[in-house]
């Protein structure tokens, strides 16, 4: 039987040959990798041709020379005699801080619309899907323009400003309770309108005029008690869960969590006899003096950005929700839990795996998106840097490079950040 | 065995029967009045929710039609026809400024006498699309090469009036540019230059076919049909055709929306598949210069990019040449678009089983033509709705350009509302309605195309 088994052949040096795949893949990177070379060899020879003929030094060292121009919204002191690079970071803080704020607005109006879409109600439904189709088919640079230009500019001027305050809340208030015999109440409030009269709050086509909380010294406590609440719920719910498997036992986390963040800062803030005020905008002569400004262009851009991305984000909550399957739900009745706890152990944490990876990608695109806001002169990082900046030292090169890598470190972070939560959600597949 | 022998089973896990009262019947949802129990109606809070929709319908739906309809002013000469206190009564939407700036919307300050040139391209473009668009329709492939292949060159010419005067190809400062002469608008230095790059470059195919696997001949004849199709389109732009010539800067309005949109979508079709192919290539470099490439593009602002096609880009090309303000514009977007485009190619890749990578090559087929032959086709249909979506994106990006002082619909609305001619209170309403309405009729309607064709594509993967 032996006899009838073949031997193969000794294995032979393989011979040299045109078709040999190694020599065609070398040949295609050598190719490659000369091509890309000589790219940036004849991108940095002109570059430098260039810049010397127009006679423009190449190099940061402009960073530490005076800027000498004024930004309309600085988050950190700022003068015109401070250099460009301070003037960076105050574009890099105005950046973040209308990404981070349209993040938050876009998030809740998103789900508010997304869970709208899938209502039983049709009226309900109709509304959310004509916001969805309307917000996402208008460009978002139409969007920022249309509430700048048409919407914030027809405002009236600072001294016809729009005031509101909350006195008239008060006063109701008051009535309320002393109608329906509540006296103490009542007059509690009644003493309360008094404080507050007249407005706060203006609106014209400056911008927001909003009171100045100026605090003292004793609101440290305040803070302090808000991270201590903090601290106890988190230890709360540990326990809790510790009990829970314990013994089966629940215990409401959630709302001893909520009451602790909430309620204990405010305790404390009156325990200390209310260690803040507030400094009340007042019109003088033409404009106001006193009380916090919101620039226009920044609410123009924070309205657009949020209620384009909105719409997407609507899109995405209402795909991860319906992405759960309806025996899920259905197993989740059978074994006897209720609706509230249904969603939130076994729908959201299913839908939150759908919802996230696309949810991170939006909040990518507001942050990328709020360079729109140089078409309406925002001071974000791009219209600070690549606009006035460029335009004063004509260092092209340097600065364009500086605010890409700025935007390139953010969508690296996230992506980041993206793929290290994507890992630990995965389904364990078997 | 007799079963009626055998003792009642003493059923104790059965329910006594008096445990429950029975419940009653659900209550129906069937008929006018179910449904609106179940979707309008059904309990208090359904109650409240219908009453907030319907309040809300009521505040807007109303007076956006009474603004743009019921008191829009229809006809008028000028700002007059559109005050309230000129004519006594409330103005709503101003029709007369629209009208009036319509053909700025439409052509920018492309020269009147011109304006047919944009109109044959507008023409054009519409019927080679539309039969592309409709599955139905026969001859796809032809249709295809005419609307992504001849178009573009037959627009470029109509555009900008073609005649380009070429006169070096890649072969300047060797002397061969001091040849004198030119025929029909074509110089003769530069097709001089032309025959000598295409016969270097026969050669260097001949020299590398081997490698590839093909034969000497077959890579002579492919390069020389490719030098020829680029001679061809060469000619096209080159030669005089007697049209006069319209510089980019008098383009405007939906002309240059429409031509960035265009431009972006075909140059980024061919370079976002390379860059797909490249992704998922074993070859390391290609591989890693792939990816930096469209992580790089994807990962900051297309307005960025813009900057950098309009204020970097000029010094990194020789001093010689300068580039014209819409054509970086058209750099930056193309760069951009095909990043975005290869992410949507690879899409498609990888949604492609491995049985037809593993068949094709059973079959003993090279990795080229693999990829021409079985997975592209089958890829490339499969990510057509998202390269729609991705021309949506594109669409609604071009209004960028504006802010590098390009003149899109967006841009020439927004010069206009500083026109005092027509300087009202409610001009700016007007345009932003109306130029709302294109960019919304555009997308919404895109994007139904997508989802039908997402659909369609759905049931005939169904096995």
């Amino acid at each position: 039987m032996t006899d009838a088994r073949w031997s193969e052949p000794a294995p032979t040096r393989r011979r040299w040959s045109w078709t040999d795949p190694a020599l065609r893949s070398a040949v295609i990177q050598i190719a490659l990798g000369i091509a890309l070379i000589w790219l940036a060899w004849s991108f940095f020879a002109n570059a430098q041709a260039n810049l010397a003929r127009q006679g423009i030094a190449s190099g940061f060292g402009f960073l530490d020379n005076s800027a000498g121009f004024g930004i309309t919204q600085t988050l950190i002191p700022y003068s015109e005699s401070m250099s460009y690079g301070r003037a960076f970071l105050v574009g890099l803080l105005n950046t973040l801080l209308v990404a981070f704020l349209g993040i938050i607005l876009a998030t809740i109006l998103g789900f508010l619309v997304g869970v709208a879409r899938l209502s039983e109600n049709v009226v309900i439904k109709a509304l959310a899907s004509a916001y969805v189709e309307v917000t996402r088919n208008l460009p978002p640079l139409f969007q920022i323009l249309f509430w700048y230009l048409a919407v914030l500019a027809a405002m009236p001027n600072p001294r016809q400003s729009w005031g509101f305050g909350l006195q008239p809340l008060f006063n109701f208030l008051a009535d309320t309770f002393a109608g329906i015999g509540l006296a103490p109440l009542g007059s509690m409030f009644r003493t309360l309108a008094g404080d507050v009269a007249g407005p706060s709050v203006f609106v014209n086509n400056r911008g927001l005029v909003v009171p100045r909380p100026v605090f003292e010294s004793g609101f440290v406590w305040v803070v302090v008690a808000f991270f201590v609440a903090i601290l106890a719920s988190f230890l709360i719910g540990r326990w809790a869960k510790a009990r829970q498997l314990a013994t089966g036992q629940q215990f409401p986390v959630f709302w001893t969590g909520f009451g602790l963040i909430v309620g204990l800062p405010i305790v404390v803030c009156f325990a200390l006899g209310v260690p803040v005020t507030l400094e009340k905008p007042a019109l003088q002569g033409f404009n106001f003096v006193g009380g916090v400004r919101v620039i226009p262009e920044f609410v123009s851009l924070l309205l657009a950005l949020s209620i384009y991305t909105a719409g997407f984000i609507a899109e995405i909550v209402r795909a991860g929700i319906l992405a759960v399957s309806k025996g899920q739900t259905e197993a989740a009745k059978s074994l006897g839990l209720r609706s509230g706890p249904t969603l939130r152990l076994v729908v959201i944490p299913q839908a939150m795996r759908v919802i996230v990876p696309p949810l991170t990608s939006q909040y990518l695109n507001i942050t990328k998106n709020s360079t729109l806001g140089v078409a309406v002169g925002y001071p974000d990082l791009f219209a600070i840097f690549a606009g006035t900046t460029l335009n004063q030292t004509g260092q092209a090169i340097e600065i364009i490079a500086i605010t890409m890598a700025v935007y390139l470190t953010i969508s690296i972070l996230t992506s980041m950040l993206m793929g290290w939560y994507n890992k630990r959600v995965a389904l364990v597949e078997r | 065995m007799n079963t009626a022998t055998r003792p009642a089973p003493q059923a104790a896990f059965v329910a006594p029967k008096d445990l429950r009262p029975q419940e009653p019947a659900p209550v129906s949802n069937r008929g006018i009045y179910g449904w609106s129990r179940a979707h309008l109606f059904g309990s208090v809070g359904q109650v409240l929710l219908t009453l907030l929709g319907i309040l809300v319908v009521y505040v807007t739906i109303p007076p956006l039609l009474k603004f743009f309809i019921f008191d829009a002013v229809w006809s008028g000469a000028g700002r007059d026809a559109c005050l309230p206190e000129k004519i006594g009564r409330p103005v709503g939407a101003c029709w007369p400024f629209i009208y009036a700036k319509f053909n700025q919307i439409l052509y920018g300050f492309y020269p009147e006498s011109e304006r047919w040139r944009v109109n044959v391209v507008y023409f054009l473009g519409a019927a080679l699309l539309a039969p592309l668009l409709f599955p139905k329709v026969p001859y796809k492939r032809v249709n295809a090469l005419a609307f992504f292949g001849i178009y573009p060159v037959v627009s470029f010419v109509l555009l900008t009036g073609g005649n380009l005067s070429l006169n070096n190809f890649l072969l300047g400062g060797t002397g061969l540019e001091n040849i004198k002469g030119s025929v029909a608008g074509l110089r003769l230095s530069y097709w001089v230059q032309f025959i000598i790059v295409t016969g270097l470059a026969c050669a260097i195919a001949a020299l590398a076919a081997p490698v590839f696997g093909g034969s000497r001949r077959g890579a002579v004849r492919g390069t020389l049909s490719t030098f020829a199709i680029i001679a061809l389109v060469l000619l096209a732009v080159d030669l005089d055709f007697g049209l006069q010539e319209v510089e980019t800067r008098q383009w405007g309005g939906l002309l240059v929306t429409l031509v960035i949109a265009v431009t972006g979508i075909v140059v980024s079709l061919p370079l976002g598949i390379l860059l797909a192919l490249g992704r998922r290539s074993n070859l390391p470099l290609v591989k890693i210069s792939s990816i930096v490439f469209i992580e790089f593009w994807r990962g900051v602002p297309l307005i960025t990019v813009l900057f950098f096609a309009t204020y970097m880009l000029p010094l990194f090309l020789p001093g010689r040449f300068t580039i014209d303000g819409l054509l970086r514009a058209l750099v930056g977007v193309a760069l951009f678009a095909s990043a975005y485009m290869a992410e949507v190619v690879r899409g498609g890749l990888q949604a492609i089983p491995k049985g037809q990578y593993e068949g094709a090559q059973a079959m003993g087929l090279r990795s080229g033509l693999m990829m021409r032959l079985v997975i592209l086709p089958q890829a490339l249909k499969l990510v057509i709705p998202g390269i729609v979506n991705n021309f949506i994106g594109l669409f609604k990006d071009t209004t960028l350009v504006l802010i590098v002082s390009i003149f899109d619909l967006l841009g020439i609305l927004r010069a206009s509302f500083t026109d005092p001619a027509w300087a009202t209170p409610t001009t700016l309403f007007t345009g932003f309605g109306f130029a709302g309405l294109v960019y919304f009729v555009f997308c919404y309607g895109m994007s139904r195309y997508s989802m039908a064709l997402e659909k369609r594509l759905d049931r005939s993967n169904r096995h």
